[in-house]
């Protein structure tokens, strides 16, 4: 091997010489990062499986539609009120599930993090471009739902499939800040590990048993609104829809309680800021030993 | 080159503790200059934890590590700006190509987009993995990743280079071309760290050693000091002749050659210098030999010396 072209290492013709120049701001960098990132993500197995779920939840939908044909879905309020909210919130969680739970253990198990903190970037680029990353990936997988729910109206409403696209938006809006509630919380828990399985296995047993657990020993058990549980908020998105139901109802000894538009947005905001910032501040301190 | 100014490894008292074993000990070195430096210990000795402190990776429990005079502690972007790294084996995610690892990492340091084309390219000729730039590295073997990594370290034109062991894990010609790349890097200007525990690697690449063992540098000096300090203040090399020579050839050709201090028989075609006077003593004997036309075609300091040396102080260590 001959050495010369290190050797001589000299800035190329016609390119810029290196001492011209700045490391960017970390908020480029983070931007950079999610670029290359999110390149990863979507051509990786995971992406397949992600929409190949959301493909097949799709494909469920429409087949029990076009079989029953219920009558009740003689609105689009009523067909987004019913398929959107429920089946946006399990979306959103299974592509956090794959996009969330090893995003920063698995910079340690994968030794991903060797090569990006050898680099001149502050650790804090790094969460913020792997969690932008992640959302766009989360959010492709929203929006493909999304797709298959318009389409599945447009056959089964004809021309009224979005009679009012701002409830529509307004709804979807919510449920991206739901994502990053969500999102936030999982790179949470991904910060406390150092192995991806242990990340994953958290955050699909929090968001698909646990935080329903809580709630429901919350309400039942204390009789309290479970205002600290993120999932208590998720039944807001569909509220721009469906309108927003009784704070409170109660069925003999049981209550059930219902969050206000307010309440859910701000449980949404504060998770993502809590978790995002304990998520940060873990990584910070986590070492590549 | 990133900075114009003479490149600088500097670490004060550097301590990293794992609960009651101390990994590395006070760490004080002070490396300026643009040479390469094998910072050689056993296995276990801190030698990755000392340079995971100098890449910010872990955290020392005392003490403070500098950059060109920057802290990694204090500033790790500003610090690593003039620094290529390549610590233990990482990895690129795996369905990038090394085109875009590397775009990856320029984008990153602040390189303009033409200039990382044109250097990506250059670079990975150099680690052979030209014919590779498109491919996904998710399928590399661990030599091929090794190789990108050297690519990527060296993309920016980094004025330091901080390697973790980098011929680890490499088949043997690898590791040749590995040792091949540190070598040219010596001649382009920069100070290359580089953790090893192989002896002949540091030998044939380095011009300083530090030897470091329980977390305790031992020493650091140029290996021809190293060398001085085995022979009692003179240096050994062993000279070798295209045909084996009588003794009286051997007289008459060393009998008043400057600076040699004593020689020995090491074999028909060979004997061994005892040179006082460091390098330049070195050179004027060499030329001196060549002046006389002693068919000499091999002139190397004796290499034995820093292996002496360093199962010398290692044992003492041990005791």
């Amino acid at each position: 091997m001959s050495g010369s072209a290190v050797a001589d290492a000299r800035p190329v013709a016609g390119a810029a010489p290196p001492t011209t120049r700045t490391t960017p701001p970390s908020w480029k960098q983070a931007i950079i990062l999610a670029r290359f990132q999110l390149r990863d993500y979507l051509r990786a197995f995971r992406f397949s499986l992600m929409m190949g779920i959301v493909g097949a939840i799709g494909v469920i939908i429409t087949i029990l539609l076009v079989h029953f044909r219920p009558a009740v879905l003689h609105s689009a309020s009523a067909f987004y009120g019913s398929f959107w909210t429920g089946g946006v919130v399990f979306v959103m969680v299974v592509a956090v599930i794959i996009y969330g739970g090893d995003a920063i253990a698995g910079e340690f198990q994968n030794r991903t993090g060797y090569f990006l903190l050898g680099l001149p970037v502050r650790r804090a680029a790094v969460y913020a471009g792997k969690f932008l990353a992640s959302f766009a990936a989360c959010v492709v997988a929203v929006l493909f739902y999304l797709a298959i729910l318009v389409a599945d109206a447009s056959y089964f409403l004809g021309g009224g499939a979005v009679s009012d696209p701002g409830q529509l938006v307004a709804s979807l809006g919510l449920a991206l800040l739901y994502l990053l509630a969500v999102l936030g919380t999982a790179f949470l828990f991904s910060s406390l590990f150092k192995q991806s399985l242990f990340g994953v296995l958290v955050v699909l047993f929090m968001f698909l048993i646990g935080w329903n657990i809580l709630t429901s020993v919350v309400t039942s058990l204390f009789q309290t609104e479970p205002w600290f549980v993120i999932s208590y908020a998720a039944p807001v998105i569909g509220y721009p829809l469906t309108g927003t139901p009784q704070h409170l109802v109660r069925f003999g000894a049981l209550v059930s309680y219902s969050p206000t538009l307010g309440e859910g947005i701000a449980i949404m905001l504060g998770y993502f800021v809590v978790t995002s910032l304990l998520g940060l501040l873990l990584f910070e301190r986590e070492e590549f030993t | 080159m990133a900075g114009a100014s003479s490149p600088s490894l500097v670490t004060h008292g550097l301590t990293r503790r794992f609960g009651r074993f101390v990994a590395v000990d006070h760490l004080d070195l002070t490396v300026e200059g643009t040479k390469v430096v094998g910072f050689l210990g056993p296995n276990g000795a801190g030698k990755t934890t000392a340079l995971k402190m100098l890449t910010d990776l872990i955290f020392p429990t005392a003490g403070e590590a500098f950059l060109n005079g920057v802290s990694v502690q204090r500033d790790r972007k500003r610090a690593l700006a003039g620094v290529g790294t390549l610590i233990e084996t990482p990895e690129i995610y795996p369905s990038l190509t090394p085109r875009e690892a590397l775009e990856m990492a320029g984008r990153l340091r602040g390189l303009e987009a033409d200039y990382v084309r044109e250097r990506t390219r250059v670079v990975l000729e150099e680690v052979k993995m030209s014919e590779w730039i498109d491919r996904k590295t998710g399928r590399f073997s661990k030599g091929m990743k090794q190789r990108i990594h050297i690519a990527a370290a060296l993309l920016s034109d980094p004025n330091i280079l901080l390697l973790d062991e980098p011929s680890t894990g490499l088949d043997p010609r690898g590791m040749a071309e590995v040792r091949e790349i540190v070598r040219g890097l010596k001649r382009s200007g920069r100070l290359v760290f580089m953790s090893s525990h192989i002896l002949s690697e540091v030998v044939d690449v380095c011009d300083e050693v530090a030897l470091i063992d329980r977390g305790k540098l031992l020493f650091y000096d140029t290996l021809a000091n190293v060398s001085a300090r085995l022979a009692g203040g003179a240096t050994e090399v062993t000279a070798v002749f295209l045909k084996p020579l009588s003794d009286d050839e051997l007289l008459s050709h060393l009998t008043g050659v400057p600076d040699l201090v004593s020689w020995s028989r090491a074999g028909p075609d060979r004997v061994t210098l005892r040179i006082q006077g460091g390098t330049e003593a070195q050179s004027r004997i060499l030329e001196t030999l060549v002046a006389r036309r002693t068919g000499l075609w091999s002139f190397r300091e004796s290499r034995s010396a820093l292996e002496e040396v360093y199962l010398r102080e290692i044992t003492q260590g041990e005791q």
